[in-house]
């Protein structure tokens, strides 16, 4: 595993970008940019991201970007990757990069496409748990029980999708899950994707300060606790083989998930949830990590 | 020559003069094999497409070609026409020649990246071959497909028959590359798509000259990093030197001038090719027997060759008739059609298509472009062939001698002035 004082200085992204205070995708995509060291050409669909990259003619990023309609991301990756490949250019890797609506709802089309077809892209789904960029309505991926814009009284009444094991079940050659508030886990999961053939998925866990209402400095600790509690669980697929890493390895050798309450309480997306949903909740996390813990076969490792 | 560009010049040329079964000269073939045949020759480097009745045989045609070794581009069979378009988007922005046809309802799935591709101003080619929208179902020819998306600023190509087809896809990349703009070739379900005709198969090393390869506008660079279509205020914006930049509103005038400056680039690659292969298509549209003309049809498609036969045999009853067969609709040729329809007394449009709630598309425009240069023929809107309802010679014929004798005893009155005049319509 790399150190943080092993990953390298260069920067890809310039200072000062038009993303909302305390915002994790920066964190998040700094260390994508870092572990590709800049050797990509990137594709966004209508996002959060879009509005990072800045507005026309000024852009926060140093590598080529190419903007998609919403549920076009996977579809033009497929496409610099064969326009890429056509002109004998594949030293470029194409990272295609959608929030969790570009990927879970109007998205997963043409992602299930290109999955099926084991298009040679990396697909980074940076999850926020919501449209954040067009004020937190409900997506397929918001957490039951979450208060958002077009659940506004009652909550969320529907639980998310597992998109991890939706694209494993596409047996791609790759599929992880990381969070921003472990750089190093993040930067070693792109830079062993970047050197894999084909369609490699890496599912990030981006705290948002506007949707989840928390403190915008707390980023980094709300992406923990997520992690620490269960909610968030840090893995990877290679070639069928399931491991636990980073965080979430230590916690199943030898350690103990916090109380998922720890996390909840910690943001007021979760106001709602009375005792018996989060009693459920709570349930409902050590029976995956369980699950979890017992699928991982290399823990004795 | 950059090395990007150096690198894309060997990489575009590097396919068969021919397909080894269509070496130039005569071939019998339907009108997708055409498409397919001159999509070859075009050296296209990517091809993404979705099955669809009735364009599926052409990719059919261009998967063959490709999975035999031919033809050195990727085939890209992707999960819809929306992701078909994605991909042609993706690919010509890294800078392949691309190439994809649809139809119908997959034509409608496409609709944003339409745009999205003709406002990135790509130069890609792509087959339309006319179908009726649904609802109901039906998988026979109209062109309400096409004609519901004039306004995506794509430019708009009809072919009358299976030789206009492989020519006009060859010359579209040439318009297309030119001007930056995408063009969508479109030719008649069944009536062309399905139905063999001889066809003259141009010489692929004479194309391969016709056609230098293509090279983007903004080309993919590491070492000079752009964020293509990003977020585009209203208003012109200072960039980090400190020039004023395009806004919104400038990119849409230029995509707009580009547009219309086609209309003389579509003129002069007709000639060229015609230097080149011995046939013009009409450059904008053709006439035939308008000269001393009072009366004039105007249509577009496999239907206006068809009308050929109408004015001869209206020609036969001493009808002074002649056809204007439309070749470009987008970017329409209105000021080169108002000089053609000077001091014709009456206009008889016929659409296979309608603007649901007003008349055919075509009938509107040429009224538009009378309108704007002062000139008052009389201009009928006929509505024929929706969801392949047969259209025969005798019916146009009959309906062209009966409005005619109404309008020399003035009779012609505000029912058919305003309102569509349906061709054997049952209702």
């Amino acid at each position: 595993m790399t150190s943080i004082l092993e990953i390298p200085a260069d920067e890809y992204m310039l200072p000062g970008n038009r993303s909302c205070a305390g915002c994790g995708l920066g964190i998040g995509l700094r260390y994508i940019l870092k572990a590709l060291e800049g050797k990509c050409v990137m594709t966004v669909p209508a996002c959060c991201l879009t509005v990072l990259g800045g507005m026309y003619p000024i852009s926060s990023i140093t590598v080529p970007w190419v903007n998609s309609v919403f549920p076009g991301t996977a579809a033009m990756a497929t496409g610099l990757v064969a326009g890429l490949k056509a002109l004998k250019r594949e030293d470029i890797t194409v990272l295609a990069m959608a929030g969790d609506g570009g990927t879970y709802d109007i998205g997963i089309q043409g992602l299930s496409g290109a999955a099926e077809r084991n298009a040679n892209f990396l697909f980074v789904c940076y999850d926020n748990e919501a449209y954040m960029n067009t004020g937190t309505q409900r997506s397929g991926a918001t957490p039951k029980g979450v208060k958002t814009t077009t659940t506004p009284i009652i909550g969320k009444i529907h639980s998310p999708k597992d998109m991890g094991q939706i694209m494993d079940a596409h047996n791609i050659p790759y599929v992880a899950t990381t969070c921003i508030s472990y750089p190093t886990d993040l930067y070693d999961k792109v830079k062993k994707a970047k050197d894999i053939y084909g369609l490699r998925y890496i599912h990030l866990c981006v705290p948002c300060p506007s949707g989840w209402q928390y403190d915008p400095k707390d980023t980094v600790t709300i992406g923990q606790l997520a992690v620490e509690t269960g909610a968030i669980v840090l893995y990877e697929i290679e070639n069928g083989i399931f491991r636990l890493t980073g965080r979430s390895r230590r916690l199943a050798n030898g350690g103990k998930l916090k109380p998922i309450t720890e996390y909840l309480s910690a943001q007021k997306r979760f106001a709602n949830l009375d005792t018996s949903s989060l009693d459920e909740l709570q349930e409902y996390i050590h029976k995956r990590w369980n699950e979890f813990i017992t699928k991982d076969k290399t823990l004795t490792e | 020559m950059t090395v990007l560009n150096q690198q894309r010049v060997n990489n575009t040329h590097n396919h068969l003069s021919n397909p080894k079964t269509y070496p130039p000269g005569q071939h019998v073939v339907t009108g997708n094999q055409s498409a397919a045949i001159g999509a070859f020759l075009s050296g296209v480097q990517v091809v993404a497409a979705y099955p669809i009745t009735p364009q599926s045989p052409v990719v059919e045609e261009l998967a063959k070609f490709i999975e035999e070794g031919e033809l050195p581009a990727e085939f890209v069979p992707v999960e819809s026409e929306h992701s078909a378009m994605g991909v042609c988007i993706g690919a010509s922005i890294a800078g392949a020649r691309v190439f994809t046809a649809t139809c119908a309802n997959g034509l409608a799935y496409m609709c944003e990246q339409l745009h999205w591709a003709s406002g990135s101003r790509l130069p890609i080619v792509m087959a339309c071959v006319n179908r009726a929208m649904a609802a109901p179902w039906s998988v026979l020819n109209d062109q309400q497909d096409s004609m519901s998306q004039r306004d995506a600023g794509w430019i708009q190509l009809f072919c009358k028959d299976n030789q206009e087809i492989i020519d006009t896809v060859i010359q579209a990349y040439r318009i297309a590359e030119k001007v930056y703009l995408p063009v969508m070739v479109c030719y008649d379900g069944y009536i062309l798509s399905h139905t063999v005709m001889p066809i003259e198969v141009p010489d692929g090393n004479k194309v391969k000259k016709f056609l230098p390869p293509y090279i983007p506008h903004t080309p993919i660079d590491i070492s000079k990093p752009v964020n293509i279509n990003p977020v585009t205020l209203a208003d012109p914006r200072l960039n980090a030197d400190g020039v004023l930049c395009h806004g919104y509103m400038e990119h849409k005038y230029l995509h707009h001038q580009s547009l219309r400056n086609s209309l003389k680039i579509i003129e002069e690659i007709d000639i060229e090719y015609k230097d080149i292969f011995g046939r013009s298509l009409g450059g904008l549209f053709s006439e035939y027997k308008t000269d001393d003309a009072d009366v004039v049809i105007i249509c577009a498609g496999s239907l206006s060759k068809m009308c050929t036969l109408v004015i001869d045999m209206l020609r036969e009853q001493n009808v002074p008739i002649g056809l204007v067969s439309l070749r470009a609709y987008r970017p329409f040729p209105n000021q080169k059609l108002s000089v053609a329809l000077k001091n014709k007394k009456l206009i008889l449009t016929i659409d296979k298509s309608l603007s649901y709630g007003y008349q055919g598309p075509i009938c509107i425009d040429i009224k538009s472009s009378l309108f704007e240069s002062g000139i008052s023929s009389t201009v009928i809107s006929f509505v024929a062939g929706l969801g392949g309802r047969d259209i025969k010679p005798y019916e146009i014929a009959e309906k062209a001698y009966d409005y005619w004798n109404k309008f020399n005893k003035k009779e012609l009155t505000n029912e058919i002035i305003y309102e569509s005049q349906w061709i054997n319509c049952k209702y």
